[in-house]
């Protein structure tokens, strides 16, 4: 077949972008002709600031070279701007005359300079702010002159004119706004802004109109002169007042354009289906996006589309910004200014350069803006994306997220103010120097690529918002723009949500409707989301969905905890910590028998046997004789508890048997992630109820009920919930609460995490305000346990493949001149 | 005498499952079975921490190690990016549902490799 042809015009990033994801997933539909009229190949626009400050060259921010284009069969055309779209013949012209016709047609002409429209403007020593070219003019200007003007205060102008002053120049920015940056800045913080450049050498001229640029004799600039009549001296002109999509030539090939080429959800214009358009130059919902993130996700449902897939839609952006100006950190999202029917939280410390503003509306965080300490800005864009209610953490919500319980990188929550040599991620040992490098060097945009190049924040994941900052400066500013919903794994373009929606709608109960109905792109999964779907159809059709072992991660098919060296470890269930002689000395005779080599009293209070071989696994359980204790499993582990008032002269309930009646209710209860349990008799709590899932309190009266505590990565003290009289109630409220936990959470999710994500108003609404609602969550979970095996012992009903543990064959070795005897298992 | 020796049958691993091979001397030889029923055999032994790689997720052409999760390709016992390194691969014929490996891949392949060691022997010598 022949293939169809693909022309894009412009070389830029989000087109580029654009070409990466379609060879990605349709490696072979086109031959592609791409357009540039700058003489580079793909580079990092947005880290040309950087190249202006000397921070980094030019060579370091291509991100396509020559021979990526030539690996890929791209035929490109350098520095030839096109001139003609004939949208009947289907073909591009540029200005020297070179052709190419098309099946599809991709603009990608991003944006260009708004120039004002001054006497001077067309003087030598002016210029715009937006290439390679005129980042070297600059360059090479302030080698030779001293006086700058850059015109326009916004994130642009100032990165230029650091840029400038770091080269040496005195340089003066003009601005017509009453503060800097006042598109993502408030008054405040644009205040604070202009005073710190001030102290680096900038000097401003805020609220000055420019009313014409003077030349001298020789053509080029010399003055600029304000209105009033002051001129102040000037041998480089900047201008930085904004940009415009560019759409001229799309205009002239009659494509509807609106502050941009207007596009489709799929990225297609308006006027012509043959023809898309992406990045800077579409108007999307009539919002063209600036920043690059946006521009990426417009490139992968842009590529989704080209490919003849057809299933994404581009839904529009959220975005933030970020300065590039070394040492000085700003961050802003969202409607950060307020105004009418919002509420504002503000800290404000001038003195240590401090600016805090978060913006409220209809209980729901709907803007930030932060100065000098940007530290939360990840997690204040995500409340903002996923429009979460916060109610219940307002009184937290502006000492950020990563005050409190994160450990692993030695307290670091400044990814500045760490060396290069300091490990950002405790877990797979990368360095802060490793992660920037890798960004560098490697061309990543998002936490995803970090992850999969360097394995940073790729384990526990308590340094994702170190690694995210790495990202900001290193990088460039908007990295942050993530898509509100996050794809389960590379297989799907679904979320969890969706997947776990579609699954209970359309009544799914195999793992192969859920590939076929969902449009899987592998037709098996993969390590990621099988497991995830396992889960995901067993919680939602108990006694319908038949579990899938070989969907199971290993230890939940061995039902034993695997070790660094291939051996188990075996921890039997001691019903709330408590055992008897008879087990003890059972489990005494196993250590001896099968020699197992480490016993380890967990921290929640049983007994770890590690080293067990593979094959030994079934005499151990069968010897020992205890049930198995889910130590390996996303389910019910331990259920810790105190002595309680049966010995303890401080207790005021029985704890120990309210746990023991909690675990036999609730064992062998798969949920999304491991859930831990504990039950104190009296508010002294020893048995540290308060980092639990679940965490009950006796006090005189009854009991208190704490949840979504945790005691791992993230230390976080759970939530008083409930207080309640009776031992029946604690089972129900509990019961009823971690059934919701299992329809609701995410796999993978601890409950810490998934009541942060639906706030805890929704757990007291579904568990507090509705009592035949709490008491149905309550007899489902109840259904769903009813007669579930214990793997240890009822092999076949718990569908445990007993022909793992021994080898199929073993395999003598060699005797000369002998027939191998083959042992088979 | 024959090169290739049998050492199960197809329907003894699971789809999308593995078998283990022991060998005399020497780390295990893991049997993979993918979805449309093709049989590899590698070295049990991830080229990252020597994780047994039969007791990974297989999926595609690909088994996920179960200590870190690379991912290796079947095929060629090759590691996925960006994690790189390879495990040893062994031939393997199917005849009459019966699978064969090599003789003397089995006895050569990795023989020498030392086993991982964990737990107290790791403190002392032993």
């Amino acid at each position: 077949m022949k293939k169809m042809k693909l022309v894009m015009i412009g070389n830029g990033m989000a087109g580029v972008r654009t070409l990466e994801e379609l060879l990605k997933i349709a490696p072979e539909l086109y031959d592609i002709t791409v357009f540039g009229a700058e003489p580079h190949p793909n580079y990092n626009r947005i880290l040309l600031s950087p190249v202006l400050a000397g921070e980094q060259t030019l060579d370091e921010i291509v991100l396509n070279p020559l021979s990526w284009y030539e690996e890929h069969g791209i035929t490109l055309h350098l520095g030839k701007a096109v001139t003609t779209i004939d949208r009947i013949r289907r073909q591009v012209v540029a200005a020297d005359g070179t052709e190419a016709g098309y099946d599809r047609l991709l603009i990608a002409t991003g944006s260009t300079p708004f120039l004002l429209p001054v006497p001077g403007k067309d003087l030598a020593g002016v210029i715009a702010y937006r290439d390679i070219a005129d980042t070297n003019a600059m360059i090479e200007a302030a080698t030779k002159y001293r006086h700058a003007v850059v015109i326009g205060g916004g994130l642009l102008g100032l990165e230029a004119a650091n840029g400038l002053m770091l080269r040496g120049m005195q340089v003066t920015v003009v601005h017509l706004g009453d503060w800097l940056m006042e598109r993502q800045l408030d008054d405040q913080a644009g205040e604070l802004l202009r005073k710190s450049l001030q102290e680096r050498g900038l000097r401003f001229r805020m609220g000055a109109s420019t009313e014409a640029l003077i030349g001298d004799r020789d053509g080029r600039v010399m003055a600029v002169r304000f209105k009033g009549g002051e001129e102040i001296p000037a041998d480089l002109v900047v201008m930085a007042a904004g940009i415009r999509p560019n759409t001229a030539l799309a205009e002239s090939a009659g494509l509807h354009c609106q502050r941009g080429i207007v596009v489709t959800d799929t990225l297609q214009t308006v006027t012509d289906p043959r023809v898309y358009a992406v990045g800077e130059c579409a108007a999307h919902r009539g919002i063209a996006y600036g920043l690059v993130a946006p521009l990426f996700e417009q490139g992968k449902v842009c590529a989704n589309h080209l490919a003849q897939f057809g299933i994404g839609r581009y839904l529009g952006s959220q975005t933030s910004t970020k300065l590039k100006v070394t040492g000085i950190d700003l961050f802003s999202a969202g409607d950060f200014m307020g105004g009418a029917g919002t509420e504002e939280i503000v800290m404000s410390d001038p003195f240590a350069g401090v600016y805090k503003k978060l913006v409220i509306k209809d209980d729901r965080l709907v803007g930030a803006c932060l100065y000098g300490d940007t530290v939360d800005g990840s997690w204040y864009f995500k409340l903002l994306r996923e429009g979460r209610q916060i109610g219940d953490i307002r009184d937290k919500l502006m000492f950020g997220e990563s005050n409190i319980g994160d450990v692993g990188h030695q307290g670091h929550n400044k990814a500045a103010a760490m060396a290069d040599s300091d490990e950002v991620c405790g877990c797979n040992g990368v360095t802060k120097g490793a992660v920037c490098k890798a960004i560098k060097e490697k061309g990543l945009f998002t936490l995803e690529e970090v992850r999969k190049h360097t394995k940073a924040s790729a384990s526990c994941g308590s340094c994702t918002g170190l690694v995210e900052q790495l990202l900001m400066f290193t990088a460039g500013g908007d990295y942050s723009s993530a898509p509100k919903k996050k794809a389960i794994c590379g297989c799907t373009e679904h979320s969890h949500q969706e997947v776990r929606d579609a699954i209970f709608d359309r009544h799914l109960t195999r793992m192969a409707d859920v590939f076929e109905q969902l449009d899987w792109k592998s037709p098996d999964g993969c390590a990621t989301c099988r497991p995830a779907l396992n889960y995901y159809l067993i919680s939602s059709w108990p006694k319908e969905a038949v579990d899938d072992p070989q969907s199971r991660f290993i230890n939940e098919r061995s039902h034993a905890n695997i070790q660094k060296d291939g051996t188990y470890s075996v921890i039997p269930r001691m019903w709330g910590g408590e055992t008897t002689a008879d087990e003890l000395r059972r489990i005494a005779d196993a250590v001896d028998k099968y020699k197992i080599p480490t016993v380890k009293v967990t921290g929640g209070q049983r007994i770890d046997l590690l080293g067990v071989r593979k094959e030994d696994l079934v005499d151990v359980w069968r010897d020992i004789g205890m049930p198995s204790g889910h130590a390996y499993a996303k389910a019910l582990r331990t259920v810790k508890t105190c002595v309680g008032s049966e010995w303890c002269r401080m207790g005021t309930q029985d704890s120990t048997q309210m746990g023991k009646d909690l675990e036999r209710a609730m064992w062998r209860m798969y949920a999304p992630h491991k859930v831990k349990f504990a039950v104190s008799g009296c508010p002294r709590n020893c048995a540290e109820a308060g980092i639990k899932d679940v965490g009950i309190i006796g006090v005189d009266s009854g009991w208190e009920m704490y949840v979504a505590g945790n005691g791992g990565i993230k230390t976080e003290v759970a939530h008083f919930l409930v207080k309640l009289r009776t031992a029946e109630e604690v089972m129900e409220y509990t019961g009823a609460f971690m059934q919701l936990y299992r329809k609701e959470g995410w796999y993978l999710e601890r409950t810490v995490h998934y009541v942060s994500r639906v706030g805890l108003d929704h757990v007291k609404r579904r568990i507090l305000d509705d009592a035949e609602g709490r008491q149905a969550l309550w007899a489902e979970l109840q259904f769903a346990l009813d007669g579930e095996p214990d793997p240890w012992f009822e092999f076949a009903k718990a569908q445990v493949d007993v022909r793992q543990f021994e080898p199929v064959a073993t395999v003598p070795a060699m005797v000369p001149d002998a027939a191998p005897a083959i042992v088979q298992a | 005498m024959s090169k290739w020796i049998a050492v199960c049958s197809v329907a003894d691993i699971p789809v999308l499952g593995s078998r283990r091979v022991a060998r005399e001397k020497g780390p295990q030889v893991a049997l993979f079975r993918t979805a449309d029923d093709r049989v590899f055999a590698l070295l049990d032994r991830c080229p990252h921490k020597a994780g047994p790689l039969s007791q990974g997720i297989v999926f595609g052409n690909a088994v996920a190690c179960p200590l870190h999760n690379w991912t290796i390709a079947l095929e060629d016992g090759c590691a996925r990016e960006p994690d790189e390194g390879r495990t040893p691969v062994f031939q393997v014929k199917l005849e009459d549902g019966v699978v064969l490996l090599d003789r003397g891949e089995l006895d050569t392949v990795g023989i020498d490799l030392p086993p991982v060691k964990a737990g107290p022997c790791t403190r002392v010598a032993c």
